[in-house]
Parts: structure tokens; C-alpha cells; sequence
């Protein structure tokens, strides 16, 4: 990068030229790197965006090669997994990488969504990047489980099975549709195959699409800040906006920094804790999938956990369901159930503040909740917890047009 | 009958692994804990020979190869040859059995499992327990049932070193309920080793358990302690660039 970039701010020589003559290269590094101007205030909270891109290229790049070695077959697919970790060059590492890069980023894209909860990024004119990071989303979460069955273990399997047959739920078509989705009567070698297909052709061709979108479309506004203030309305003689810094070298130079902090916690995860307690590789899927042995306790991977327990606090399968789906998809609609015209939530009032922190709470609770029994005290922080997300997006109408807000500065506030 | 136990006993496992919360609906016996030392290389060594001799007769671990152990463990050709591979022509071999599936189940009613990932999907401790917890009962097919997992097919296979003990269990009635509880052990017959010794020698077999396991797993620590070495020292120039970089911003 680094190179391309010295080659960029030179005149141009002959093959620049060249180029440039038949590919817009200059014109675009200029327009998305060396000239994109972002503000000079982003804090700690804006390198989830990078983190998030980091974690997307380890996943390709180590699943280019998991393919390399895995067998996408009921009877060989648990013993291709142990082959990788035992038998290939560096597969251990490889695959812990995987396998720790699943979690990670849905660590780091459940916290670039709370940056832009925090500092009203989704609001106007930003709705677009918003309802392309929450498709990002569903598709990374149609990714993760689909890559979930893959090793073929227990909970591979049964969790596939549970979460699958919540399809059945649906009236009238419920039934023909799980059956639709695991194209067999039960999971087997076929549902197994599909998913590979859907794992490491279809769902990451559609990742990869969905998040060059999200950039183009935040490059066109450009990036919010922690003041929520627009900086493209001060700039100087040269079209530059005032606050704004250019996205190479500076915010390069200071995302690398983040970028080597995450990677020492991602590291240190990689080499001394992959199973991370048995979160991040579950136990139970060290044994392989048995179809004549459900396992009592079916808990899913920790990051769809708050959306379980959400399906879990009704006593109802269709209305669980209905619950569970609207949970996820609910996000979506922040641009328009915020009322507020102030974005960040410095100059927020106390309505916002609490909301969002009992908002929190719920979903992190939610998550611990949906790796329990649903059972007695369980049952009830669940319902009360459900509430309370619910009641973060559907009274947003109410709580933010009444919210008291402080005056927003003109200009963002930057101490060097 | 016996399939649902050994769920049940499965399943019961591997929550108290999960949440540790001891909330678990099946989890009746505390598991002791086994107190390896995964570094030590004699301890895996006398471990791989227990296993040999004790449980290979009936259990595979069929991801694992004779010379991976041997670069481990630090045993020539010679040595495993001679003290390890009963059943193996080849180093490059995995650990198999010769017990065929269908005699297996006619013997025991179901099919010794494969070891290899034991201790990753039950935990170290429940191994050693589980070693631990055999007793009479006369009222069980083959005269021994175990704490941990109750029912199991397993046959006490360790008698000769560990004697046969009994359980001493504590009957309370709950609500009309009667539940027995595992109480304590009470010596029987004396084995070859006394007490401590048997622990030492159940402590080694779970130690190469845990290392058959995850055989990269002293490499991987080693390795990751470099690599943070190398993070830690290119976050200090990229610290230093994004500060010269920056000061001029004001």
C-alpha cells in the first residue's frame, strides 16, 4: 500500500500514465485514501470499522486454505478437521485462526454498531450505511452458521437441528421449508454439503459486496464523529474540510496502532486460550455428530445467545420465533425511531443516556441468559430483559423527541 | 436404558465444563481435580505406556500417530516400537484396534469410544475421576459401576493396580422423593498400588489423554509467546510513526 501511494503523490511518470489513461487508479486512491477527510477527533470507538475489515480478511484468507484440506462429507468432514489440526503444516494455527476469527468479529461488529448508537451515526444522512451494516449483519450471521456445521461435532450438529427446525414454527409452509432448508428429512451429508456451498462461495461473495457498498456509501457522507458534527460545513479555501484529516497517513498510521493492539488480544486468544473456556469452540463439538445422542444441554455459539433467549422468554414456538426474527431485524429501523436531531450522545439528554445504557445491559444479559437452562429464574430475567429490548427501539419515538439536549458545538472538539 | 445414561452422564459433563456454574440438572458427583502437569515429559511417558497396556486393547485414538507421539514424548523408533506399538507395524500409524464394531457391541453393548479428543470434549478432570470412581455393585452386568458415569459399559479395567473399593452413598427424602447421593469411598480389596499410587498412576494416563488430545499444544504456547514478543515491539513503532505523524495536527 504504502508504495502505491509514494507512486500516487508523484508527477506522473510513464506507466502511472499509462494507467491512469485507461483506470480511474489515481483518481480513486485520492478519493477514498489520500483525500478522504474524516475527522481529526475519532476516538477509540471508530476502530471497530477497520477491526471489523481486518477480521474479514483473516476469515478469507484462512478459509482459502481450511478448504485446501477439509472434506465436506458426513463421514469425513470431523476427521478432516482433525487432520488439518494434526497432520497439516501450520493447520493448528490456521484453523485456530478461524475459529477465533468467528468470534472476533462479531466482537468487533457488535461494537462498531454500538459506535454508531453512541454517536447517532445511522441518523440522516448516514441511514443507508446503517441498513448495509445491519444486511452485513444477517448475512455474517447466516456465515457463522453455516460454518458452525462444518466440523461436524455435536453441537455442529444439533444446534443446526434446533435452530433449523424454528423454521417449522411458520405457519402453513413451516414444515416444507425446513425441510427445503436441510434438503432431507433430517440434517445429513446433503444439508452439510449445501452448507459448505453457502459458507465458502455464496454468503462471502455477498459479504464482500455488501461491505464494499457500506464504504462507498460512507465515503460519499462521509464519517460522523464524537460531537456528531457535520465537518463538510467548514471547510477551507481548498474544499478541505477544517476538522477533517486525510484518511492516509493519518488515520492509517492510527488505525495500524489499533490494529496491532487487536491482534495481540486476538493473538493471545489464538495461542493460549482457542477454546476461550469453551465459548469460542464449544466442548461438546469435540465429539463428533451423533444423530441417535441429543445432547440435554443445545446451547448456540455465545454471539447468537441474546436472539435464543429472546425465542426462548415466550412459551409459544410460532410467536418465539416471530419475536426472535423481529429482535434481529428491529435494528434496522434506528434511522427512523430516533427522533432526536442531536446525533452524539455527548450533547444527549438523560432519556437517551439511561435508554441506551438499560439497552445494554439487556442485550449483554441476553446473551449470558440464552447459555442457561430455560428454567425458573432464568425464564423470568429473560421476559424481563426481552422488555427491555423491546422497549429500547419501539418507545425510541416517544423518549427521544421529548429528550432534553445540550447545544452542539459548531466545530468538533479536538485536544492535541 | 444404558444409552440415555451415558447421555445423561455426557451431557451432565460437559455443562458443568460449560457454565461451571454447577447449576447442571445431572450433575450429582463433584469431579476431583487432576492436577496434570502437561510439561511434564516422564509423566506423558508413563502415561503412554498405562494407555498402551490398559486401554488399547479396547479404545482407538485414531487421529493420533505413533510418531507424532514419539517426537513429543522424546522416544526413538526403538522405544515405541518395542514398548508402544502393539499393534502398529509403521511410526506414521494412528492408534487403532483390531476389536471389530459388531463384537464390540455384542461384548459391552456399545462400542468402546475413540480417545483422542476425550479430553476435549469431557475435561481433564472427568477423565481422572472417572478413572477413579469405579466400585462394586453386584447389581451391574459386569460387577462395577463408577460415580462419574453412572452405568457405563466400562468394566473396572484398573483393578489389578487400584483393588475394587466400594460407594458408600446417602439416601435423603426430598418432597416424597428419595434420591441417593454419593457419599464417599470405602476400601474393599487392595491392588497392586496403594492410594497415592494409584493416583500418580491415573494422573499420568490422564495427562497423555490431555496431550493425545492436542499434541501442538506446548508448540502453540511457545510460539504465541513470540509472537507477542513481535507484536509488542512493532506496536512501538507503529506508536511512534502515528505520533510523528500526527503532530503536526492541531
Amino acid at each position: 500500500m504504502a508504495r502505491v501511494e509514494a507512486e500516487v503523490g508523484k508527477p506522473k511518470g510513464g506507466l502511472m500514465n499509462w494507467i491512469d489513461a485507461r483506470f480511474p487508479f489515481t483518481k480513486t486512491m485520492k478519493y477514498h485514501v489520500t483525500e478522504y477527510y474524516a475527522s481529526k477527533n475519532l476516538n477509540i470507538w471508530y476502530v471497530f470499522g477497520v477491526l471489523s475489515f481486518v477480521v474479514l480478511i483473516i476469515q478469507i484468507v484462512t478459509g482459502i486454505f481450511l478448504t485446501m484440506n477439509y472434506k465436506p462429507s458426513a463421514t469425513e468432514a470431523f476427521a478432516s478437521v482433525e487432520y488439518i489440526m494434526r497432520d497439516v503444516e501450520w493447520g493448528w494455527l490456521i484453523r485456530y485462526m478461524h475459529s477465533t476469527g468467528a468470534s472476533f468479529f462479531f466482537v468487533v461488529v457488535y461494537l462498531h454498531m454500538f459506535r454508531a448508537m453512541l454517536y447517532g451515526s445511522y441518523q440522516k444522512p448516514r441511514e443507508l450505511i446503517w441498513i448495509i451494516g445491519m444486511l452485513i449483519l444477517l448475512v455474517l450471521m447466516a456465515e457463522a452458521f453455516a460454518g458452525y456445521l462444518l466440523p461436524w461435532g455435536q453441537m455442529s450438529y444439533w444446534g443446526a437441528q434446533v435452530i433449523i427446525s424454528l423454521f417449522g414454527a411458520i405457519p402453513v409452509v413451516g414444515d416444507g421449508l425446513v425441510e427445503y432448508i436441510r434438503g432431507d428429512y433430517s440434517i445429513s451429508d446433503i444439508t452439510l454439503n449445501r452448507f459448505f456451498a453457502l459458507h465458502v462461495i455464496a454468503l462471502p461473495l455477498a459479504l464482500v459486496g455488501l461491505v464494499f457498498v457500506h464504504i462507498v456509501a460512507l465515503h460519499e457522507v462521509g464519517s460522523n464523529n464524537p460531537d456528531g458534527v457535520e465537518i463538510k460545513q467548514k471547510k477551507d479555501e481548498n474544499g478541505v474540510p477544517l476538522d477533517g484529516v486525510a484518511f492516509h497517513p493519518y488515520h492509517t498510521s492510527k488505525d495500524l496502532v489499533a490494529i496491532i493492539i487487536f491482534l495481540m488480544v486476538f493473538s493471545a486468544v489464538v495461542f493460549f486460550a482457542p477454546e476461550m473456556g469453551g465459548f469460542f469452540l464449544e466442548h461438546a463439538n469435540f465429539d463428533p455428530a451423533n444423530p441417535g445422542v441429543t445432547p440435554e444441554h443445545i446451547a448456540p455459539v455465545w454471539y447468537f445467545t441474546p436472539y435464543y433467549a429472546i425465542l426462548r422468554a415466550v412459551p409459544d414456538k410460532f410467536w418465539g420465533f416471530f419475536l426472535f426474527g423481529v429482535s434481529v431485524i428491529l435494528p434496522m429501523f434506528l434511522p427512523w425511531l430516533d427522533r432526536c436531531r442531536v446525533r452524539s450522545i455527548r450533547y444527549r439528554g438523560w432519556m437517551y443516556k439511561t435508554a441506551l445504557t438499560l439497552f445494554v445491559i439487556s442485550f449483554v444479559l441476553l446473551g449470558w441468559l440464552g447459555l442457561q437452562p430455560a428454567e425458573g429464574i432464568y425464564v423470568t430475567l429473560t421476559r424481563i430483559a426481552t422488555v427491555v429490548y423491546f422497549a429500547f427501539f419501539l418507545l425510541m419515538p416517544y423518549y427521544t423527541s421529548i429528550d432534553k439536549t445540550k447545544p452542539v458545538p459548531e466545530r468538533v472538539i479536538y485536544n492535541a | 436404558m444404558l444409552r440415555r445414561e451415558l447421555t445423561r452422564g455426557l451431557a451432565a459433563a460437559g455443562l458443568v465444563l460449560f457454565c461451571a456454574s454447577g447449576f447442571a440438572a445431572g450433575a450429582k458427583v463433584e469431579l476431583e481435580s487432576a492436577d496434570i502437569d502437561p510439561g511434564n515429559v516422564n509423566s506423558l511417558q508413563r502415561g503412554a505406556g498405562n494407555f498402551m497396556n490398559y486401554c488399547s486393547g479396547c479404545h482407538s485414538a485414531q487421529y493420533v500417530r505413533y510418531s507424532t507421539i514419539g517426537k513429543h514424548l522424546e522416544l526413538s523408533d526403538e522405544d515405541m516400537i518395542e514398548n508402544l506399538m502393539f499393534n502398529a507395524e509403521k511410526t506414521f500409524e494412528t492408534i487403532n484396534i483390531n476389536m471389530q464394531a459388531e463384537s464390540a457391541e455384542r461384548w459391552f453393548g456399545v462400542q468402546p469410544p475413540d480417545l483422542s479428543l476425550l479430553a476435549r470434549s469431557r475435561g481433564a478432570d472427568y477423565i481422572y475421576s472417572f478413572l477413579k470412581g469405579f466400585y462394586v455393585d453386584p447389581d451391574h452386568p459386569n460387577g462395577t459401576n463408577n460415580t462419574v458415569l453412572a452405568g457405563t459399559a466400562m468394566p473396572h479395567v484398573l483393578w489389578e493396580k487400584q483393588g475394587f473399593q466400594r460407594a458408600v452413598f446417602t439416601e435423603e427424602t426430598i418432597d416424597g422423593v428419595t434420591r441417593s447421593t454419593f457419599d464417599r469411598f470405602e476400601p474393599y480389596i487392595p491392588g497392586e498400588l496403594d492410594a497415592e499410587a494409584y493416583d500418580e498412576f491415573v494422573r499420568d494416563t490422564t495427562n497423555f489423554l490431555v496431550y493425545i488430545a492436542e499434541p501442538i499444544r506446548s508448540e502453540r504456547i511457545q510460539l504465541g509467546i513470540w509472537v507477542m514478543i513481535y507484536l509488542l515491539i512493532f506496536f512501538i513503532v507503529a506508536l511512534m510513526l502515528k505520533k510523528e505523524i500526527w503532530k503536526d495536527v492541531k
